[in-house]
């Protein structure tokens, strides 16, 4: 391949190819980010913004790039790649896209370097930006979360296509010629996801038998013969200790299953952060969105409580949260545990059922745990502790107390004053003295029946069972109250309390006989004006009724 | 010097027809804008900077990329809008097509007036379907969004040929070639139009003309 290019021209390809490889692996890894992008235009030249365009700079992702190029540009046989691929939060990953920045023989001899080349370049550059929103890893990317993130990794080499299953696409973004020969921009994706994509992400047997056949036909990453594994140089030390690539992944995985989420999301953003310039970046997995959010997310560590309650380590659900952006002053909600999968929400059930059962004789009071799951973001630590072991206890005392429970609408001799007055639930069916009206739920609704039962029957039942309101009727006696989410020791008016004092309100005025029998007559009475006014109305009537057809 | 036509053929549901149109023209002219040009002395220019943003559709599953210049979007937007519009009073079939022409000016000596000479046009042509159930608008937000992802791929693959574009002009002919009077960017000369088709598959604009032409010729 002959060279009639000048010294000057060939130092200015050289700049312009290793920008634009920089410039590429920005744009690749941002449009992955799982947010959008957004850049202003400057009228007035900067001189800074590289082809014309401003795509911010990332430096962790200039950095990996700068290792992985290791001060090489493509060439022929010598590709830059950008591997992304997705990591559940089961730690199962898959890759996605293999983007290829290479060279080929093709010269171009005739084209200018210093204008022409450069506009091209900028017109792929511009091509890129439109390819990557259109590839389905971008729709997966931005969903990105608690479920999966999406990572990247960037090597220099050989394209390695083979973990992208079977029946993979291509896709040119472009080709620029120069007198060192072609530049191509392409990318390789994975299409077995693509009905998936456009709907959340779940883990089926489909994606677990690709996932196993991965780690089957590629061995892990660390030892392909194809990187560069020269890099474990010292050259660079700056006096921080680098774990090995294997030993990094090794902490990201183990962290995960043994420690609480919090710690699983700092261990590994610190750990990718104590190392600024890691051993053999080629094979790092970089979390895409945890780059620019360490200190957001050490910060937020305090007010995290993460209320797993789970039997083991390997049960906890994932979640972490990587939804990332470049803006760094906003901080990322981190997922509370209570959301995912149910399993602080299981104790809140029994512990109705359990509070439903004060009057029952029960001393169990399920406060803690529960009080652990409602607030997750306490810090206090040891109701954690309780709350899992507090756990069992609800269900054997739920299963027990269901048992003996006896209702509230039993059958006994009141009059009827008082049977009103007593608030009971479904008090229609109570058997009663009153006129009809009384007797008519559409009238005389009964009061709340809507309400949560245990709740109610708690109430009525103390209502009944004369507590220290001193109603009229012993039948039950209650011997401890102890409602739910309430610890009588700490404030004067507590739950129990505010219990006791409003379990009795007054009697509605509507309810009582006398008023209610004069309502009925009154009613009777303005009967017909009410028909007089809608026969008048009949034809507004009758156009609202055609409205709605 | 020929000009080089491009059609794309899009079906899309009437409400989808916004965001479709915009998707592609805004891809068009993200490969077809510069930075503002600045001149110097001595005949050097620099450009300036083209930023660029993420659009999210509502109808569609799609995300496209435009310069970062509100008044070409609202350009834009207006001529889609009335191009929406047009084809909703219609009353046809949903048959409708929009042409993004880049052109260059040729100064022509009085009493002539200036020619406009394309370079490059694209047309979109669109056809609105009526779509009955709520599970069929889910499938074609599906159907459309990769639709759109195929014609970006075919946009680019256009761009990469790099053909013709207009040389770089001097300070004197800027205008002849790029529209300048954009606050932020710099986009080639270029004009949009639309047609809406009758049944008959044939524009009544383009009928008409047809007829002029052939009294004149006469």
């Amino acid at each position: 391949m002959e060279t009639d290019i000048n010294s000057q021209d060939r130092k200015d390809l050289d700049k312009f190819i290793k920008f634009f490889a920089l410039k590429t692996v920005q744009v690749i890894v941002q449009a992955r980010l799982g947010e959008k992008i957004c850049t202003r235009s400057s009228s007035s030249p900067t001189g800074s913004d590289w082809f014309n365009l401003a795509i911010k700079d990332i430096p962790e992702v200039t950095h990996e790039a700068k290792k992985a190029l290791a001060g090489q540009l493509p060439a022929i046989g010598r590709s830059m790649c950008v591997e992304i691929s997705l990591k559940t939060s089961e730690g199962d990953s898959m890759e996605l896209e293999i983007w290829c920045l290479e060279m080929n023989e093709k010269c171009d001899k005739e084209i200018k370097i210093s204008y022409t080349v450069y506009n091209r370049l900028s017109l792929l550059l511009k091509s890129l930006l439109a390819i990557t929103r259109v590839t389905p890893a971008y729709r997966l990317s931005r969903k990105q979360g608690h479920e999966y993130v999406i990572l990247y990794r960037i090597y220099f080499g050989e394209v390695q296509l083979n973990g992208l299953g079977e029946g993979f696409q291509t896709v040119r973004v472009g080709t620029v010629g120069t007198p060192m020969g072609t530049i191509t921009l392409s990318c390789a994706y994975r299409i077995n996801l693509a009905f998936m994509s456009t709907r959340q992400f779940e883990r089926t047997p489909p994606i677990m038998g690709i996932i196993i056949d991965h780690f089957v036909d590629r061995p892990y990453p660390s030892s392909s013969p194809m990187h560069p594994c020269n890099y474990r140089t010292t050259g660079e030390d700056t006096g921080v200790t680098y774990p090995s690539v294997e030993d990094s992944q090794e902490v990201c995985t183990t962290s995960f299953s043994t420690s609480p989420p919090s710690q699983c999301v700092f261990t590994v953003t610190k750990a990718h952060f104590q190392t600024p310039t890691p051993v053999v970046t080629d094979t790092l997995r970089v979390p895409m969105a945890g780059l620019a959010f360490s200190h957001q997310l050490s910060s937020s560590r305090l007010s995290y409580q993460p209320a797993a309650l789970g039997v083991g380590s390997a049960d906890l659900a994932y979640p972490v949260v990587f939804a990332a952006g470049l803006n760094t002053t906003h901080p990322h909600q981190l997922m509370v545990p209570g959301k995912e999968g149910g399993v602080p929400l299981a104790p809140n059930q029994p512990a109705h059922g359990a509070q439903a059962d004060q009057e029952r004789l029960a001393t169990y009071t399920p406060s803690d745990g529960a009080h652990c799951a409602a607030t997750p973001s306490s810090e206090d630590t040891e109701t954690v502790s309780n709350s899992s072991e507090g756990r069992a206890s609800p269900h054997d005392v739920l299963e027990t107390i269901f048992a003996r429970k006896v209702g509230a609408f039993v059958n006994k001799p009141i009059n009827q004053v008082t049977l009103t007055s007593l608030d009971i639930p479904f008090a229609m069916f109570a058997p009663k003295n009153l006129e009809l009206e009384d007797a008519d739920p559409m009238v005389n609704p009964p009061d709340s029946p809507d309400t949560e039962s245990p709740l109610q029957g708690s109430l009525h039942s103390d209502g009944s069972s004369g507590g220290s309101s001193g109603n009229t009727h012993d039948d039950f006696v209650m011997i401890d109250f102890k409602p739910a989410f309430s610890k009588d020791d700490i404030l004067p008016m507590d739950l129990g309390t505010f219990y006791r004092e409003f379990q009795n309100p007054p009697q509605l005025s509507s309810l009582s006989i006398d008023i209610g029998a004069q309502s009925m007559a009154e009613d009777l009475d303005s009967l017909p004006e009410k028909l007089a006014v809608h026969e008048k109305n009949v034809r507004e009537f009758d156009a609202f009724v055609e409205t709605l057809q | 010097m020929n000009c080089r036509s491009e059609v794309l053929e899009v079906s899309v549901e009437g409400r989808q027809v916004e965001e479709a149109m915009l998707a592609v023209l805004h891809t068009v002219l993200l490969h077809r804008s510069t930075g503002k040009f600045h001149y110097k002395k001595e005949g050097t220019y620099s450009i300036g900077t083209v930023g660029t943003q993420d659009v999210d559709c509502d109808f569609i599953d799609f995300t496209y990329v435009r310069v970062s210049s509100d008044e070409l979007d609202r350009a834009l937007r207006k001529v889609v809008g009335e191009f929406k519009d047009a084809l909703r009073n219609s009353g046809g079939d949903g048959l409708g097509q929009m042409s993004l022409e880049f052109y260059q000016k040729k100064k022509s000596r009085w009493p002539f007036s200036d020619e406009c000479i394309p370079w490059e046009v694209w047309t979109v042509k669109v056809h609105v379907v009526a779509l009955a159930t709520e599970q069929e608008r889910q499938i074609c937000r599906e159907k459309v969004g990769e639709k759109l992802c195929e014609k970006v791929i075919n946009i680019v693959e256009v761009m990469n040929r790099h053909e013709y574009l207009p040389k770089m002009p001097m300070q004197s002919e800027v205008d002849n070639v790029f529209d300048t009077g954009l606050r932020d960017v710099q986009p080639y000369l270029y004009k949009i139009s639309f047609q809406i088709t009758d049944a008959l598959g044939t524009s009544v604009t383009t009928t008409m003309r047809r007829l002029i032409k052939d009294t004149l010729a006469l």
